[in-house]
């Protein structure tokens, strides 16, 4: 299998302050792995460097054969083809479902509006809210938001999908819908970069599980090791913490 | 978290707009309106002389009121969101001109620019006295609604720009199909009372031989020196004019914010 995304020394500062310090990480082709670790750890820092919300100060970031951290990237490019997920949906509250779904696609790939169309109705379709097509974002649920958002991302046909703490602003009640969906995704074969604490979706999808604390990656390894045989002491705090 | 909390506007001043009493039979809007209006057909009625030749007097001043009023709102609005939008912008320049003209126009009277650019630059050259007003009124409104246009676009929560720019749009892009369409929702009343007050302002370019509501009135009370009946009657037409729209902007913003749900 071949890298899809790989962050190689990957350190950030915001103003004096270390957000990531040498990371390294990669995502094969097809993989889904899992970044744990406490709040403040660099997680989300790490994610939204890979599509370049924000940029690194030192390190690179490789998608495939590009790379996204060189200067002259084409940053709108290279966020074409890396969906993301993000803590507070941010769907766009003017636009129905569909809208907000076809949008993307018609502007920035100009796809025409009826391709558009039939497509975001096959995704609304596959996270199961074809009914909500025409639903403005204040009509619907936590859950069935984050789920029409995962629709939005994957409009854009992505290489690689970031899900930033994708279900922590959600009720419990609605946390498996949108873990069924990306339980869903994990299966055909998306290559997932994903910050989460669900161990149930680490257990059932996870290739790797990487634990960062203070913008370090601490260790990484396969769900079953790394949450049953720990080999670092802030490791075995912090799984004590949440498990 | 679940619910979107949806961000709002203090109205600073114009006209009152309609709160939740306003279901009420004798709501204060209601009232004042329909006192107003009632006054202005009864006392040409009770008192033909010299009210029915003062109502006679008056419709031409309206027109032109409503004349300067409009342009100056449509280039006022222009203005704004220009303004606005060099308020937030990245480029240090077109953010410090932006700003230098907020500064600077609100430090100045209306009055005294109406005065400057119709006398002080009349000297160089010569604007038309229905320009100068339409000018000088666009150019101190625009700047007062640049601010208010703003504060809409800041009060939009940055994931909507993350969450466009994410998708591949270009930041205008995402200006113009996600920030500005929820900005001026979110501002519309606010604008909507900014075009009140420009609207009462309009009078004050009575004073630069345009011949709006005031300027006739004044015009008729001083051939006549019938001043108590006739200032009756001109404050009596801009309160109703100003309370319709107060109530129209009430609607609009019902109603868009309908849509929404």
């Amino acid at each position: 299998m071949k890298d899809r995304v790989r962050v190689i020394d990957a350190t950030k500062y915001f103003d004096k302050v270390l957000a990531l310090r040498n990371v390294n990480i990669t995502v094969r082709t097809g993989e889904v792995v899992l970044v744990i670790g406490p709040s403040g750890s660099g997680k989300s820092t790490l994610l939204r460097c890979v599509n370049r919300l924000e940029n690194l100060n030192k390190g690179k970031i490789w998608i495939d054969e590009d790379e996204v951290t060189k200067p002259k990237a084409d940053i709108r490019k290279i966020r074409e083809e890396v969906g993301m997920v993000f803590q507070s949906f941010n769907l766009f509250p003017h636009l129905t479902a569909l809208q907000n779904i076809t949008l993307a696609p018609r502007i920035v790939k100009k796809n025409p509006e009826k391709q558009a169309r039939e497509k975001a109705r096959a995704l609304l379709n596959r996270v199961g809210l074809i009914e909500k097509a025409d639903s403005y974002p204040g009509q619907l649920s936590g859950g069935q938001q984050q789920r029409v958002a995962i629709a939005r991302a994957l409009a854009m046909d992505p290489r690689v999908m970031l899900f930033d703490e994708p279900t922590s602003a959600l009720d419990p009640e609605m946390i498996k819908e949108v873990l069924d969906v990306m339980l869903d995704l994990a299966r055909e074969g998306m290559t997932m970069l994903v910050v989460s604490h669900e161990m149930g979706f680490a257990k059932a999808a996870a290739n790797k599980v990487v634990f960062m604390d203070n913008g370090e990656v601490i260790e990484s390894a396969d769900p079953e090791t790394l949450f049953n045989r720990p080999q670092k002491e802030r490791t075995k705090r912090f799984l004590a913490h949440i498990l | 978290m679940a619910e979107v909390k949806k961000p709002k506007i203090e109205i600073t001043d114009g006209a009152l707009i309609p709160g939740k009493d306003s279901d009420a039979v004798f709501s204060a809007w209601r009232i004042s309106f329909f006192g107003a209006l009632s006054l202005i057909i009864l006392l040409p009625i009770i008192t033909p002389d010299p009210y029915r030749r003062i109502i006679a007097f008056l419709p031409d001043g309206i027109l032109r009121t409503f004349e300067v009023t409009i342009f100056s709102i449509f280039f006022a609005f222009f203005l704004g969101l220009i303004t606005g939008l060099g308020r937030i912008s990245r480029i240090k320049i077109i953010n410090r001109i932006a700003t230098i003209y907020v500064e600077v126009i609100r430090g100045i009277p209306l009055l005294v620019q109406i005065f400057y650019i119709y006398y002080a630059l009349g000297r160089f050259l010569k604007i038309p006295d229905i320009a100068s007003a339409v000018i000088a009124m666009a150019v101190c409104y625009g700047a007062y609604l640049g601010e208010i246009f703003r504060a809409g676009i800041q009060s939009i929560p940055k994931g909507q720009m993350e969450a466009a720019l994410a998708l591949g749009m270009s930041r205008s892009q995402a200006l113009r199909r996600i920030i500005l369409p929820q900005t001026i929702r979110l501002v519309l009343p606010p604008v909507g009372n900014e075009f009140i007050a420009l609207l009462k302002d309009s009078s004050l370019v009575s004073i630069i031989a345009v011949s709006d509501l005031l300027r006739r009135g004044r015009e008729f009370a001083s051939r006549t020196f019938d001043y108590f009946e006739t200032y009756t009657m001109v404050a009596l037409i801009y309160l109703v004019i100003t309370l319709f729209l107060s109530r129209l902007v009430a609607i609009m913003e019902e109603r868009l914010q309908k849509g929404e749900r």
